[in-house]
């Protein structure tokens, strides 16, 4: 079973308005890390949310772990996680106490050992009894991931994992991520405008425009197919293409 | 489903733990309302007859009983309010907890936030003024009851109004309430309003737990009329308002108004 199929996704917002998402298919398999590359308002957002759930599509299909996210939502939900930069973990809360919380709506067995885990792989042992609003920028990202991660997730959305993170820090979470995947066989699906972590984490991208998936394949495959020398230079021929 | 109804409980019971000044801001309205009106029952026992006497007991528990309600509405409003606020909705509407197991959360948060409140205030009017709620009987929890459901359903009809119109309608959470004051019966019998009136209030459950009350202090009986009819139409109110809140989460997922709640 892949970890994701969707099928003829459409979203439109309003009916007088061009749709956000138009007929997006794909099939993601168990253990890959993919990569879902765009422009502003090319329809990340917009998808991540409806393979969460959080939107209701036009029309179309989502099965997450084989559940499909209008009818059977909260059983494949509590087998995937999500973290972006853009939506925070309440603020006077300590790093441990936000953990807890998610631990208890995501059932984890054992929270306490597991939040252990956590801030010592994510090096967040100093940070778990300081309030979430207090933190920098690069620590609150650390956070947001171990709240993804606080269930083990077989499934898991991440937009913009590294962003505000020093070069340091953020190599440590990408190795962190590379291995994580290795050990427990999760797929990745990542919204990200840094196209040397796309590079170096996804096996297969997707590039977005105006709601549609212009081109895909493995970032050397679409390197090789524009002729150019990074990925960058592809999103940009993509993005300045005429339409 | 109790651990995830926890979690969203602990969230917000962990910030009570660590402030004082939050704890204090929920007693603060209920202890300040119950002064007041405790000068006034004492001046109208001063009045020294019979019926101000019996007037000021009526008051002093329309007080502390309408405050149940209002605590309880509060409660789970700002609680939903909290978590649109923080801007952590969005990690909750992608948490596997389900939207009752939300109301659920919400509207323990808002009984404990009540008991917090209203408790003090009961302690203030036995030992300033030597009133005792409790010398209802029984029928008391009935009354806090039926005023706490109210509420309840009052809250998920203004979260509805949230959810649909977003920051707009954020102070219906302080105010709602008190606009019903007038026809719930708080503080006089139904048959004071106008008879165009009284069918509006007596579809309320304040109404009844308020006739209620008054029969049971002034009359000293136990109206179990009253009493049956205040809980099925919170029944009635809540099936009503718990459908409306799903009816426009539903609304707001397709509106795509959960992406962005709170910003």
């Amino acid at each position: 079973m892949p970890a994701l199929e969707v099928e003829a996704l459409v979203k439109r917002y309003k009916p007088d308005r061009p749709p956000a998402v138009d007929g997006l298919t794909f099939t993601m398999p168990r253990g890959a890390t993919w990569g879902l590359l765009g422009g502003n308002g090319a329809g990340k957002t917009t998808t991540i949310a409806m393979l969460l759930g959080l939107l209701k599509p036009t029309s179309g299909k989502v099965l997450a772990l084989g559940h499909d996210m209008e009818r059977d939502r909260f059983t494949a939900l509590a087998r995937m996680n999500f973290s972006s930069p853009y939506i925070a973990l309440p603020h006077r809360l300590s790093v441990a106490e936000n953990l807890r919380v998610y631990g208890h709506l995501y059932g984890v067995a054992r929270l306490e050992e597991r939040i252990g885990e956590l801030a010592e792989e994510l090096h967040l042992a100093d940070l778990l009894d300081r309030p979430a609003g207090e933190l920098s920028a690069g620590q609150k990202t650390r956070v947001a991931l171990a709240k993804s991660l606080i269930n083990r997730p077989e499934l898991l959305l991440l937009d913009e994992p590294t962003a505000s993170l020093d070069p340091d820090t953020a190599d440590q979470i990408r190795s962190w991520l590379e291995r994580y995947r290795e050990a427990t066989g999760c797929a990745i699906l990542l919204a990200s405008h840094n196209m040397a972590e796309v590079e170096r984490l996804c096996g297969h991208v997707m590039m977005l425009r105006k709601g549609v998936v212009v081109d895909q394949g493995s970032p050397d495959d679409l390197i090789a197919r524009y002729g150019r020398g990074n990925l960058e230079e592809v999103f940009l021929d993509i993005a300045r293409a005429p339409a | 489903m109790m651990r995830r109804i926890w979690g969203l409980m602990y969230r917000h019971l962990a910030l009570y733990r660590r402030s004082v000044p939050r704890l204090i801001e929920l007693m603060y309205w209920p202890v300040l309302q119950m002064v007041v009106w405790g000068f006034i029952t004492a001046y109208l026992a001063g009045v020294q007859n019979n019926v101000a006497s019996a007037a000021a007991g009526v008051l002093l528990g329309g007080v502390l009983l309408w405050e149940a309600a209002l605590r309880s509405q509060m409660g789970f409003s700002l609680s939903f309010l909290e978590e649109m606020w923080s801007r952590n909705l969005g990690h909750i509407f992608v948490s596997p907890l389900r939207p009752r197991e939300l109301v659920l959360a919400l509207m323990g948060l808002a009984l404990a936030r009540t008991l917090v409140a209203v408790l003090p205030a009961m302690l203030l009017a036995f030992f300033l003024y030597g009133f005792n709620i409790l010398k209802l009987g029984p029928a008391v929890v009935g009354f806090f009851a039926a005023l706490v459901i109210m509420g309840w359903a009052v809250a998920l009809g203004v979260t509805s109004l949230i959810l649909r119109y977003g920051q707009g309608a954020e102070a219906l959470a302080w105010s709602v309430l008190f606009g019903i004051t007038p026809f719930a019966a708080v503080f006089y019998p139904v048959s004071v309003l106008p008879s165009w009136l009284q069918p509006v209030a007596y579809a309320l459950p304040a109404s009844h737990v308020f006739e209620g009350m008054r029969a049971a202090l002034l009359e000293n009986r136990f109206d179990a009329g009253h009493m049956l009819a205040a809980f099925a139409l919170d029944a009635a109110w809540l099936a009503l308002m718990g459908w409306v809140f799903l009816s426009q989460l539903e609304a707001s997922r397709d509106r795509g108004a959960l992406l962005n709640i709170g910003e």
